[in-house]
């Protein structure tokens, strides 16, 4: 593939705001991954890997508070099943483009990187190319992120500047993301109320399993009564 | 401390990348030129909503070892202005800072 400085250009106008909020969230990830022990090139390697932020943090504390290979791996999955949604809308914008071509763009699919080219794929003015380089520049960012944290990390006493808290804020903001009407503010009502209820009843991490199909289940009979609007292109 | 990465690491974060990779590349490696069933695609796109639901509530109102049900966490004082930000602003970055300051300054108030 020949490379096109105006491509690559194009490519990192789209994926700053993605850079942006990659890099503290990294930075964060690394310093919470050294405290369970992890070095600061297993924390890169382990970016480059997965490349899945959130499935990430789970790892690591999971690791911290010794799960197995088996049980971080299934969560691991489940966390990470969502792609598999982003991936088949993205596809619809990506027909007869070569099997090697997309197997390498499958890897940097995240929840942002698929916002932000299905967004621009929508509006008619993008590529596969300049698609790429999204992805590609995003990873680029959260990996180096993720291992300057990890070196980072053994300066930051724990608990300083409420990087515990970091988790928790991407996940509200991820989640309001998702709420695009009705039915999805409904869906992840139930799955919360219901997760809370099997987090309790249950040990393990089987509860964002169980929730979700739940909630998405009961969301398949709402979305009957109350279907979905057009996308508006945002 | 070894420099060395330990194998049994190695080993889980390739079987991660593997089961992370997999969803993401088939649905465009065979899905490129196929529909899939209505009823399937609307299931998937409540997916998301549920799943990061079901991850963060239970973090903001249980409490831990023995778990149990605990309103007045700081986790999730600190949530109510973090998820009002988030809708207004929507932005990731400036959320998970917001977050954090905030946290960290609860932490301080009542810690």
């Amino acid at each position: 593939m020949k490379v096109n400085p105006s491509i690559i250009r194009d490519g990192i106008r789209a994926a700053w705001p993605i850079c942006l909020g990659y890099f503290p969230i990294g930075l964060a990830f690394g310093v919470i991954a050294q405290k369970a022990g992890l070095g600061p090139w297993e924390i890169g390697l382990m970016s480059l890997l997965v490349f899945a932020g959130s499935s990430q943090f789970i790892a690591v504390s999971m690791l911290g508070s010794g799960a197995g290979f088996l049980s971080i791996v299934l969560a691991t999955f489940a966390v990470n099943l969502r792609h598999l949604l982003m991936s088949s809308a993205l596809a619809l914008h990506l027909r007869g483009v070569e099997r090697t071509w997309l197997s390498l763009f499958a890897y940097g699919v995240t929840d942002e990187s698929f916002a932000v080219n299905l967004t621009r794929f929508r509006s008619g003015n993008w590529d596969r190319r300049r698609a790429l380089v999204v992805n590609h520049v995003s990873n680029g960012v959260w990996v180096v992120s993720t291992i300057i944290g990890g070196f980072g990390g053994s300066f930051i006493p724990r608990g300083a500047f409420g990087i515990d808290y970091a988790l928790i804020a991407m996940l509200l903001c991820l989640l309001v993301f998702q709420l695009r009407d009705r039915v999805h503010l409904m869906v992840a009502v139930i799955s919360g109320i219901a997760a809370v209820a099997v987090a309790l009843l249950l040990p393990g991490n089987a509860y964002v399993m169980i929730a979700s199909i739940f909630a998405a289940t009961v969301g398949l009979v709402l979305r009957k009564r109350h279907p979905a609007t057009r996308e508006e292109g945002k | 401390m070894t420099p060395g990465v330990e194998h049994h690491v190695l080993g889980l974060f390739v079987a991660m990348g593997a089961v992370t990779y997999i969803p993401r590349w088939l649905p465009l490696f065979y899905l490129s030129r196929k529909q899939l069933p209505q009823w399937l695609e609307t299931w998937l796109d409540l997916i998301p909503a549920a799943i990061l639901s079901a991850l963060v509530t239970p973090a903001l109102v249980i409490g831990g070892d023995p778990r149990h049900l605990d309103l007045l966490r700081p986790e999730l004082i600190v949530a109510v202005p973090t998820f009002l930000f988030a809708l207004k602003t929507r932005s990731l970055g400036g959320t998970v800072v917001l977050g954090m300051a905030l946290f960290w300054l609860t932490g301080r108030i009542f810690g």
